[in-house]
């Protein structure tokens, strides 16, 4: 900038440390309880420095759940989780490259009709039709099953719209040589279509593997059996009536053990993150 | 915008979109159509019979004070956060955009509450929150506050709004600095020569070219803190004290799966179906057309 002013970069500094401060506080407040025995939490004010139950209290949770509330051990909730995150990320991108590829690279009758049944689904929204699309799926026999918890969720508009606006900025000239070369639409589409999609693929998959991750009303609904709670659900399950009487400690050791596997991938894959964010939303 | 060169083949297109309309169908259409039907039906109270009563169910919902009040809930809720989420999230941006030092350090240390999900968000507040052990309660009991958010709705609404807008906070900021970052520096410069100060030069110049983030910022906070939210509202107050912080998407949950009430709950989503409608509409025709400035 053309100017000088530096008490104006001291009160960014200052607004923007506040800011960090006050984003990561409740992170700091749940690690520190994680770290304590459960008298030192309901022992108010619970002290702000960790605690020496770090292992005690995580290795209680991923082998056996908690005393007072559900029992189900964490290592399978987070397996659950992973296995939902990652059916979702790849179930959606597999099926939105391969309807893509079909409205951009071929003309056929009803091909309007199929984008905008797709697009249709952006307005549909798991909240808004819980109990028909449940019913559907408890008829499919699909309840407290891994299916169940994936297939209906991978339908994606958004992800079918990023990778038509990518195909279409892909030159013309591929497809022909590709053609001239006698190369078919399915052996395009693997060597030259493929490879070049994928930084949009890491990027969705950032964006889509967190979102599975997530979910909450969908896996609280199919999800009766203790031994198919995902991450999220089981946290919930832990909290009991009554604040003074939850075992705060290992609820919260469950909430890390939930909340930092979606965080490292945003921090670890933060320019894939970012630039799915942004694209994903156009 | 269409490709020139194409591949032919009868039936490999349809084989290739086969599986996403297969699930939209499935899931989306098929639960969609049976919502609708259903909004018409009455069932009575053992689930023996059902009756086609067509637009009773949505005449006694508008007739039902607990159904408005849900409404006016949902209003104060989602300009709240959408609100505080725009303010705070436009703030840091601006502050981050300004700093030389540090700026990537900054964007990594805010961006990160984007992964939590929202029911653990509201364990996080609810858990510094909670009314006997909660570390701001503690805080607050000292200045004289009386907090229970557990009987009091006003303080049960505060919480839920502090959640869901903490996790949206990362959002926002991405967008807006993504912004800032598009406006041109040489606009900026220009300005500051002409004397302007810092201030001026945000009220005449920057935010008028945000606008378009903003706007667009604004529908996404608005359907964020209609559908977005259940996991906030479950994990914490679950909709009460009595139903002060019952927001529509989880009346609808409440009604249809611990009520059992499916005619009504069935006309509550087609209502929600229609404002997610008009949302989207409201969106898609900014993005065509992008806020005029």
């Amino acid at each position: 900038m053309v100017e000088n002013r530096p008490w104006f970069d001291f009160l960014a500094h200052a607004i923007l440390v506040l800011g960090v401060v006050l984003v990561a506080f409740p992170l700091y407040v749940t690690f520190v309880a994680s770290t304590l025995t459960f008298e030192e939490i309901v022992n108010v004010p619970m002290p702000l420095v960790p605690g020496d139950q770090l292992m005690a209290n995580y290795t209680q949770v991923i082998t056996a759940g908690s005393n007072k509330g559900s029992s189900a051990p964490v290592g399978t909730m987070l397996f659950n989780s992973l296995v939902m995150a990652l059916g979702v990320a790849i179930g959606k991108i597999a099926i939105s490259i391969l309807s893509a590829f079909a409205i951009v690279y071929f003309r056929f009758p009803l091909r309007n009709f199929f984008f905008w049944m797709i697009f249709v689904t952006l307005m549909l929204p798991v909240e808004v039709r819980i109990i028909p699309t449940f019913k559907v799926v408890s008829d499919l026999g699909m309840i407290n099953s891994y299916v169940g918890l994936t297939l209906p969720l991978i339908a994606s508009a958004t992800a079918t719209f990023l990778f038509r606006q990518f195909f279409l900025t892909v030159p013309d000239e591929l497809a022909e040589a590709a053609r001239m070369d006698g190369a078919g639409p399915l052996r395009f589409f693997w060597d030259v279509v493929l490879p070049l999609s994928k930084t949009s693929i890491a990027a969705l998959f950032v964006i889509q593997f967190i979102y599975g991750w997530n979910q909450y009303l969908w896996p609280l609904l199919i999800t009766t059996d203790e031994s198919m709670y995902t991450a999220v659900i089981g946290i919930k399950r832990m909290i009991v009536t009554g604040d003074a009487l939850t075992e705060w400690n290992l609820v919260m050791a469950t909430a890390m053990l939930a909340l930092l596997p979606p965080a490292l991938v945003v921090v670890l894959m933060q320019r894939w993150f970012v630039k799915g964010l942004v694209e994903t939303e156009k | 915008m269409e490709k020139r060169v194409v591949f032919q083949s009868k039936w490999l297109p349809y084989a290739l979109v086969a599986p996403q309309i297969a699930v939209t169908i499935v899931f989306f259409f098929w639960p969609a159509a049976q919502a609708v039907y259903w909004s018409f039906l009455v069932q009575d109270p053992f689930g023996l019979s059902t009756t086609f009563v067509w637009f009773q169910n949505y005449a006694e919902l508008f007739r039902n004070q607990h159904y408005l009040d849900s409404f006016r809930i949902t209003a104060i809720f989602s300009t709240a956060v959408a609100v505080s989420g725009i303010v705070i999230s436009l703030l840091l941006a601006v502050m981050a955009d300004h700093v030389l030092r540090g700026a990537l350090a900054y964007k990594t240390l805010l961006i990160w509450p984007y992964a939590v999900a929202p029911a653990i968000a509201g364990i996080l507040w609810a858990f510094i929150f909670a009314p006997s052990i909660g570390i701001a309660t503690y805080v607050l009991k000292r200045y004289g506050v009386d907090w229970n958010w557990i009987v009091n709705g006003d303080q049960a609404m505060l919480l839920i709004v502090i959640a869901a807008t903490w996790k949206q906070i990362s959002y926002n900021f991405l967008f807006f600095l993504a912004g800032l970052q598009s406006i041109p520096r040489s606009l900026l410069e220009a300005a500051a020569i002409d004397g302007a100060t810092p201030l001026r030069r945000f009220w005449t110049v920057v935010f008028p070219l945000l606008s378009p983030v903003t706007f667009y910022l604004l529908v996404i906070n608005i359907v964020y803190a209609f559908f977005g939210t259940f996991g906030v509202v479950d994990a914490t107050t679950q909709g009460g004290p009595a139903a002060d912080t019952q927001i529509l998407v989880y009346k609808v949950y409440h009604d249809g799966v611990k009520a059992a009430d499916l005619g009504g709950s069935a006309a509550q989503s087609v209502i929600l179906m229609i404002i997610v409608i008009a949302l989207t509409v409201v969106q898609f025709r900014f993005v065509e057309k992008k806020v005029q400035y």
